[in-house]
């Protein structure tokens, strides 16, 4: 690959169809999924309800507002209603980036992958001419153009998604102990006529090569011709199956909806045209797509080519930063986050904090459930950095309303990771308000899992 | 709504039209390949431990609690009619057989029992006494008011029994010579009423329709009963085994022994009786030993033992039967009255606690995990 072929992939075009469909399905996708979460009464359970919310490192001052909550959730369905109709596409689509990423960084409790792969995927259409087809507008007859890389954009996050998530894949537990599906699969035996093998060790071991070997697969795959149409079958079955087995809500039906991606535009456009008849949109000639003209001042598709190039070069980095923390990853997991370790561990805790005023010596137990939801409780009681959180809250709270002069926190945390047996996690001794990092107060794993 | 049911419509068309593929995939791949083979699904059957539980031991165990609260109400009534020092003794004796009874079923909160709140009507404790004497003492209460869940059941009749007046003598003259004796012996007999009504009703629930739904719901979802049931267990033994009995009266959660938050705290030296009947119905439950015999049944521990097999890990059955063993020789030397306990010698109330805790982490770490049990249903996505 040299120079010309770089510049290429910036000024030649192609058909906007599949970006088009693309945006549309993410809009709809988006629209369900914050009705679903409105309608399960979780943004009052999970927003609303706990006193105390857990930060991202920076963003502390992101909060959930009382019942001006709903508001956010409202503005960020009703953007992703005009990301799909394509109306005011810029300005929505930036709106619902901005309020769907203020929602997940209200609680780390809430962290999910999927979550935090719809944040990378709104900024990265925040760039992207998504609205050159199928919007008001834009024209209804025959796809419009848009320059390669913005395609092609979406497909390498996709197919990075995958890749990570196979690659993660790649260690002993997953492949030789075939933990953690071993564990959750015996859980399912109730589902109908496929529940009753869902217990035997075999089938454990199956779906954890084949879902190795899927996601290392599929990107590459998907690219090829005479390869997608097989590999998108497989798709679908691969991410139904994983609706049906774990309670992953909307994550398969995005999947399904952004592997679409892979498909050609003529593909699209024939599929849009019976879909969707030409009443439906005003008959206008098709534009040009922002992007073309240029922004700020600077040749066209620079500003966008920039960002976007960056936002992927750092989705290519991110999930190694790891390498950069000794020990276990699934352990302490420090750098387990955006990494795209999806579905991958069977970790659970308990966590019993304890008080102590070193002026008198004078020690108590904390009853967790005074501060925190039964949720909140699950998630940090086997995250070392929810922990520490936590123990600053709880020095904060006895200073101030019980007026202790100092405060200890200590705990006697017990951890189980993928089958194993429980063991004891956090160092007793470790004053939990005095540490800053997982290394200082973590025991260690005592065990080896070799792989990625 | 419509939304709803549709979705879920739609959601088991796909499964079980999926299922099938997939059986079908399966079956062939199963068929050509003669990879490892854990054992057959029909090994183990859920089902059997729902009515292990149901059968043999939650509704043998109402019926038992039952019997002994309606002997309870008939010695009350027997004492109000005639208060006598004769019969403050056998309503005692019944009181106390009724309490230990009632150590076998508290655990079973579910059904009809968690929509009424049944253990909050008869065993929060420390009683509020003051509120019992106000009652008493204008005469109109409603024991059905959840505000009045601490003036009643087991540790209301504690302090109207033992706690009222310094010695017998006093303690009848309530009953009898007192300006509101009437009102005392109404009290009286209104809470003996009410305990046995309200298991009268869990009873009846359980065994008139409730025990087959309970059996019938044997899937694995957060909702079946296998997973409330052992959240049930879990909480029970966390909250109110390990801290109501133990931890909370030894200062655990306060810094500072608090002998007046004992189990039947006015009664003479009771309260370590409570915590051992209490304790053997915890280990029953978890080994499936039927109510009132030796006949070991399904249970956790035999699922434990089945998964066990499966995945050569940890002998948990015998971590957790252990360890029961181990929080029982620990609480063997602790004096009958844990009030006493407390005062006189804290460390060995706190070396109990001990013991106790290290099998919730056992029950709400390992065997959650093995069983593949979330802790409180948290309906929240994962990925």
């Amino acid at each position: 690959m040299n120079f010309s072929t770089i510049r290429t992939y910036f000024t030649d075009t192609q058909n906007a169809a599949p970006l088009a469909v693309f945006r549309i399905l993410f809009g709809i996708l988006m629209l369900w999924s914050i009705v679903r979460f409105a309608v399960n009464g979780w943004i009052s359970k999970l927003y609303i309800e706990p006193q105390f919310f857990f930060s991202y490192y920076g963003f502390e001052w992101v909060q959930p507002l009382g019942e001006w909550t709903y508001i956010i959730f409202a503005v960020c369905g009703l953007s992703a209603l005009f990301v799909a109709i394509g109306f005011k596409y810029r300005i929505s689509i930036v709106i619902f980036f901005l309020s769907f990423t203020y929602i997940e960084l209200m609680d780390k409790t809430t962290y999910l992958n999927h979550y935090y792969f719809i944040s990378v995927l709104a900024f990265l259409l925040c760039w992207l001419p998504a609205h050159s087809y199928g919007a008001p507008g834009a024209g209804r007859k025959k796809a419009g153009r848009v320059p390669y890389y913005t395609v092609g954009a979406v497909k390498l996050l996709v197919g990075l998604v995958y890749f990570y998530a196979g690659l993660a894949k790649l260690n002993s537990d997953w492949l030789l102990q075939a933990q953690p599906l071993a564990t959750w699969l015996p859980g399912r035996t109730d589902l109908p006529l496929l529940g009753s093998f869902l217990d035997q060790t075999w089938v454990a071991y199956f779906f954890s090569w084949a879902g190795a070997a899927f996601d290392l697969s599929a990107p590459f795959l998907l690219l090829y011709r005479r390869t997608r149409s097989w590999t998108y079958a497989v798709v679908v079955l691969f991410h139904i199956l994983t609706w049906l087995l774990f309670p992953i809500g909307m994550f398969p039906f995005i999947m399904i909806g952004a592997a679409l991606i892979f498909f050609p535009g003529a593909w699209h456009e024939r599929v849009w045209q019976r879909l969707a008849p030409s009443r439906w949109l005003p008959a206008t000639a098709g534009r040009t797509p922002q992007a073309e003209r240029g922004t700020f001042g600077l040749r066209p598709n620079v500003l966008p080519g920039a960002v976007i190039g960056f936002l992927l070069l750092g989705q290519l980095v991110l999930p190694w930063r790891y390498l950069a923390q000794p020990g276990e990853l699934f352990w302490h997991e420090e750098g387990f986050r955006f990494s795209w370790r999806v579905m991958l561990m069977e970790k659970a805790g308990y966590a019993q904090f304890w008080l102590e005023n070193p002026r008198n010596g004078r020690r108590q137990a904390v009853q967790n459930h005074h501060f925190l939801t039964a949720f909140q409780e699950k998630q940090m009681s086997f995250q070392p950095d929810m922990m520490r959180e936590y123990a600053q809250l709880l020095a904060r709270h006895y200073r101030q309303s019980k007026n202790w002069d100092t405060v200890a926190v200590y705990a006697d945390v017990y951890v189980a990771l993928n089958g194993r047996p429980s063991r004891r996690y956090v160092k007793p001794e470790v004053d939990l308000t005095q540490v800053s990092s997982a290394a200082e107060m973590l025991l260690p794993f005592d065990d080896t899992i070799t792989g990625l | 709504m419509l939304g709803c049911r549709l979705f879920v419509l739609i959601k088991n068309v796909i499964m079980k039209k999926f299922a099938l593929l997939l059986l079908t995939t399966i079956l062939f791949w199963g068929c050509t390949d003669d990879g490892p083979s854990g054992p057959s699904a029909d090994d183990f059957d859920r089902e059997a431990i729902l009515e292990n539980w149901a059968d043999n031991l939650i509704i043998p165990s109402f019926s038992n609690f039952s019997e002994s609260t309606g002997q309870l109400h008939s010695s009350a009534e027997t004492f109000a009619a005639d208060p006598t020092q004769q019969n403050l003794e056998s309503l005692r004796e019944s009181w106390e057989s009724s309490y230990l009874a009632f150590q076998h079923v508290s655990m079973f909160e579910m059904g009809l029992a968690m929509q009424i709140r049944y253990r909050d009507y008869l065993n929060i404790y420390p009683t509020d006494t003051e509120e019992i004497e106000n009652s008493i003492q204008s005469g109109s209460y409603n024991l059905e008011l959840p505000s009045l869940t601490d003036s009643q059941g087991f540790p209301a009749l504690d302090y109207l029994l033992h706690g009222i007046g310094q010695n017998d003598t006093e303690i009848l003259s309530y009953y009898t010579s007192d300006n509101n004796a009437e009102n005392y012996r109404t009290y009286l007999t209104d809470l003996t009423e009410r305990i046995d009504a309200l298991t009268d009703q869990v009873l009846v629930s359980w065994t008139s329709g409730f025990r087959d739904e309970f059996v019938n719901n044997s899937g694995n979802g957060a909702n079946s009963s296998l997973d409330m049931m052992v959240n049930d267990y879990i909480f029970y033994y966390e909250k109110n085994l390990r801290a109501g009995k133990i931890g909370i009266p030894a200062g655990v959660f306060s810094g500072n022994p608090l002998s007046s938050h004992v189990e039947a705290y006015y009664s003479n030296g009771f309260s370590k009786a409570l915590f051992n009947e209490a304790l053997t119905a915890s280990i029953n439950f978890f080994n499936g030993i039927h109510f009132n015999t030796d006949t070991n049944g399904q249970s956790l521990d035999d699922y434990l033992d089945y998964l066990n097999t499966m995945k050569e890990g940890a002998d948990l059955t015998e971590s957790i039967n252990n360890q029961f063993e181990l929080a029982r020789d620990e609480s063997e030397a602790l004096n009958p009255d844990f009030a006493a306990q407390v005062l006189s010698n804290n460390t060995l109330m706190l070396s109990t606690y001990d013991e106790l805790q290290k099998n919730v982490v056992n029950l709400k770490v390992d065997m959650l995990q093995a069983l593949n049990i979330n802790v409180d249903y948290v309906d929240a996505d994962g990925d």
